[in-house]
C-alpha cells in the first residue's frame, strides 16, 4: 500500500445521515404518538423540528469527523490523525499489530463499505486504531497488507465451515429463555407507551381464563421459551451465517461469518496460546462443544461482543469440535483430549454438593420464614419446590465434581472445570506468565488449593480448581519448570 | 492458623509453597488499624451525631453506633496483626514472590522477565507512616502482583531493581 496520507470513504455522511434519521424515527414515533393525546399539532411541532435537527447535527458531525480524519499506513507504523478541536494522533507499530477485524452492519453493506479495527492488543484502547467507514476492496487490503508476515511458513487451508444443521444446537442454550422472558417484558413495554398494557394482560387473562391459574401459566411459559428459541434461531442465523474458519498462508486463523452484519476476524497465529473447548450444559446434552481461541491482543472488556470474537466455531458436533481444537494448534489430538487428567480430591465434591445445597436452601428460606409466619401455603410450595431443586443441585454439583480435572500434555497444560458451563483449556506453557495459588479457610481445613496460571492471553488467568495442595504446586512447578522450585518447601508438611 | 505455613499439604509429594523471605514494615500495622479507624469511625460518627440531634430515635441511632463501635474496636485490634502475619514479599533473580489476604490467602509469583509496569503506590495515610506499595504488573490482565506496607525507600529501592530488571530483558513479555 502507497505510504500516502488518506482520508476514509466520503459516503460516510450519507450512510450517517440515513442512520441518523432512522434513529429519529425510533426516537420520535413512540413520542409523537404520546404527545398526540394533547393534540397532534402540539406532537408534530416538537417531534418534526427535534428530528430534523437530529438528522442534521449528526450529519454533520460526521462531516467534521471525516473532514478532519486521515491515515497512512508506512512502512513501519500505521497512523491515524483524528479530531478537529482536540487534535488525537494515534500511531500502531506495524510489527505489533496482532489481529485486524473487518465488520460491515446493514447500512455499511449497502454502501460497499466495511470498517476496519487494527489490534495490537496491548494498553487496550490506546493500542487499537479504528478506521471507518472504508471501501470493501481496501478492508481486504489493509487486512491482507498488515498482517502479511511472508516469512511465517505454512500453507493455507479451510478448517470449518457452516453446517446449517448446527442451527439445532442454538436453543439449547440459555440465551433462549433469556430472550423469551425479556421478549414478554419488551411487549408489555411498548403496549405501556401506547397506554396498551392494562388493556393487553387483561385480553391476555381473557384468552386463558378456561385453562385455570397453573394452566394459564403453563401456557405463558412455554409461549415464552418458544418465543426465546425462535429468538435464539434468529440470532444464531445472523452471528454464524455463512462462518467459514480458514488458515491463511501467511501464519493467520481468520473466522467469517454473519447475516446483517458480516465480519472477519483474524487472529495471528503466533498470538495463540492454546484453545478452550466450551460445552455449556445443554449443548453438552445433546453432544455439542464450541471452540474458543486463547490468544493474546482479542478484543478486550471494553469492546462489545467479546465472547463471539475469541469463539472459532460454533456449538457443533464434539468429534468436530475436538478436530477443530487439534488443527488450530497445529497438534494431531486435540490436548483438551488427548491428555490425561487427574481428579481431584473428594473433599472438593463435598464443596460443590455444599455450595449446591446452600444454593437450595438460600432460594427456600425466605419460603419458609413467611410459611412460619404468614400461611401454610408457602410451607407446601417449600417442600415442593425443594424435591425438584434438591436432586438438581445434587446432580449439577456431582457432575462439576466429575469435570474437575488437569494434567499435563506436551506443551500444554490442560484444565477442565464446571457444570453448567463446562470448559476444557489447554494452554500453551510457555505462554504462562505467572502463578497464583489461593486457599480459603475451608480450602485449608480440606487440604485443597486453587491454583491459577496467569497468562497474556483470552481472560488471563486459567484456574485448576480445588486441587490438593500438593498436587497443585506439583504440577504448576512441572508446568513451567524452576519459576516455583526456589520458593518451594521440599519437606514434608508439619501442618 | 494463618502462622508461617504454606499450603495445607494432604498429598504424598509434600511439596509446598514457603513463605516469601520478607515480612511487611511493622509500621504497616499502625498503617492497617488507622485504615480501619477511619473506616469504621464514619459511620459511627455520623449516627452519634444524628443522634445527639434527633432526640426521639436516639436509642435507635446510639445502639447501632455502638455496635459498629464494638466491631470495629475488634476490627482495629486484631486485623491488622493478623494481615502483618501473612503479608510478605520476596524479590529474587528471577522471580516476585508475595503472599497476602486473609480469609483467602493468595500466593503469587510473577517472573522479573514478563514485567510490564512496576510502580510505587503512596496514599496520604501510608505518607504519614512512611510506607509506599509496589504494585507490579504483567502481561496478564489478572497477573498484578501488590506488595503493601513497604518501608518508603525500600519500596523504592525495590521498584528501581525490578525496573532494571526488566528492561534488560527484550520483547513485549507476553
Amino acid at each position: 500500500m502507497s505510504p500516502d496520507w488518506r482520508r476514509l470513504d466520503r459516503r460516510a455522511v450519507p450512510v450517517a445521515a440515513i442512520f441518523m434519521l432512522g434513529v429519529a424515527v425510533v426516537a420520535g414515533v413512540p413520542t409523537a404518538v404520546g404527545l398526540a393525546d394533547i393534540s397532534v399539532a402540539v406532537a408534530l411541532g416538537w417531534v418534526l423540528p427535534g428530528a430534523v435537527v437530529i438528522v442534521v447535527a449528526g450529519t454533520l458531525a460526521e462531516w467534521l469527523r471525516l473532514r478532519f480524519s486521515r491515515y497512512r499506513i508506512g512502512p513501519d507504523r500505521v497512523e491515524l490523525h483524528t479530531g478537529m478541536l482536540i487534535r488525537n494522533r494515534r500511531s500502531l507499530q506495524r510489527d505489533r499489530i496482532r489481529t485486524v477485524d473487518v465488520t460491515a452492519n446493514p447500512l455499511l453493506r449497502v454502501f460497499g463499505l466495511v470498517s476496519v479495527r487494527i489490534g495490537t492488543g496491548e494498553h487496550a484502547e490506546k493500542g487499537t486504531v479504528r478506521l471507518g467507514p472504508v471501501t470493501r476492496a481496501t478492508g481486504d487490503e489493509l487486512r491482507r497488507t498488515l498482517l502479511d508476515r511472508s516469512a511465517a511458513a505454512g500453507a493455507g487451508g479451510t478448517l470449518a465451515v457452516l453446517d446449517p444443521a448446527w442451527i439445532r444446537y442454538a436453543p439449547l442454550s440459555f440465551v433462549a429463555p433469556l430472550l423469551g422472558f425479556s421478549a414478554v417484558g419488551g411487549l408489555l413495554n411498548v403496549a405501556d407507551w401506547f397506554g396498551l398494557s392494562g388493556g393487553l394482560v387483561e385480553w391476555t387473562i381473557d384468552r386463558l381464563s378456561g385453562l385455570g391459574v397453573l394452566g394459564g401459566i403453563a401456557v405463558l411459559v412455554v409461549a415464552a421459551l418458544v418465543t426465546g428459541a425462535i429468538g435464539a434461531l434468529g440470532l444464531w442465523a445472523e452471528r454464524w451465517w455463512g462462518y467459514r474458519l480458514e488458515r491463511e498462508p501467511g501464519g493467520t486463523l481468520r473466522v467469517r461469518r454473519g447475516l446483517l452484519t458480516t465480519r472477519s476476524i483474524s487472529v495471528e497465529e503466533q498470538r495463540v496460546r492454546g484453545v478452550e473447548v466450551v460445552e455449556p450444559l445443554g449443548n453438552r446434552l445433546a453432544g455439542a462443544a464450541r471452540v474458543d481461541v486463547v490468544a493474546t491482543g482479542m478484543a478486550t472488556g471494553v469492546e462489545q461482543d467479546k465472547a463471539q470474537h475469541s469463539t472459532l466455531l460454533p456449538p457443533a458436533p464434539g468429534a468436530l469440535a475436538r478436530r477443530v481444537a487439534a488443527d488450530v494448534v497445529r497438534e494431531p489430538v486435540a490436548p483438551t483430549e488427548a491428555a490425561h487428567l487427574s481428579p481431584h480430591p473428594v473433599a472438593a465434591r463435598g464443596r460443590r454438593l455444599s455450595w449446591a445445597l446452600g444454593g437450595v436452601l438460600a432460594g427456600e428460606l425466605p419460603l419458609i420464614v413467611l410459611g412460619l409466619l404468614v400461611t401454610d401455603v408457602l410451607l407446601h410450595l417449600a417442600w415442593i419446590t425443594a424435591t425438584v431443586a434438591v436432586p438438581v443441585a445434587v446432580a449439577l454439583a456431582l457432575d462439576a465434581y466429575r469435570s474437575l480435572g488437569h494434567g499435563i500434555h506436551g506443551e500444554y497444560l490442560v484444565a477442565r472445570s464446571g457444570s453448567v458451563r463446562r470448559s476444557t483449556v489447554a494452554l500453551q506453557r510457555r505462554g504462562i506468565i505467572g502463578w497464583t495459588v489461593r486457599q480459603s479457610l475451608f480450602q485449608r481445613r480440606a487440604g485443597l488449593i486453587t491454583v491459577r496460571a496467569t497468562t497474556a492471553a483470552g481472560s488471563g488467568a486459567y484456574a485448576i480448581r480445588d486441587v490438593a495442595a500438593g498436587a497443585g504446586i506439583d504440577v504448576a512447578d512441572a508446568a513451567v519448570p524452576g519459576l516455583l522450585t526456589p520458593f518451594l518447601d521440599q519437606g514434608r508438611t508439619t501442618g | 492458623m494463618t502462622g508461617g505455613a504454606g499450603p495445607a499439604t494432604a498429598s504424598a509429594s509434600g511439596v509446598r509453597l514457603r513463605p516469601p523471605r520478607h515480612p511487611v514494615d511493622r509500621r504497616a500495622v499502625g498503617w492497617w488499624a488507622t485504615n480501619l479507624v477511619l473506616l469504621f469511625a464514619a459511620p459511627v460518627v455520623v449516627l452519634v451525631v444524628l443522634g445527639v440531634l434527633i432526640a426521639p430515635a436516639r436509642l435507635w441511632l446510639l445502639a447501632p453506633a455502638a455496635v459498629i463501635a464494638a466491631a470495629g474496636l475488634v476490627a482495629v485490634v486484631a486485623l491488622p496483626r493478623w494481615w502483618f502475619r501473612v503479608h510478605r514479599w520476596e524479590v529474587t533473580d528471577i522471580a516476585v514472590y508475595t503472599r497476602t489476604g486473609w480469609f483467602w490467602q493468595e500466593w503469587r509469583v510473577a517472573p522479573l522477565s514478563r514485567i510490564q509496569t512496576v510502580d510505587t503506590r503512596r496514599g496520604p495515610v501510608e505518607q504519614r507512616f512512611g510506607l509506599a506499595t509496589v504494585v507490579v504488573t504483567t502481561a496478564s490482565a489478572k497477573g498484578a502482583v501488590t506488595m503493601p506496607g513497604l518501608d518508603h525507600a525500600r519500596a523504592e529501592e525495590v521498584a528501581e531493581q525490578l525496573t532494571e530488571a526488566t528492561q534488560a530483558v527484550p520483547g513485549d513479555a507476553t
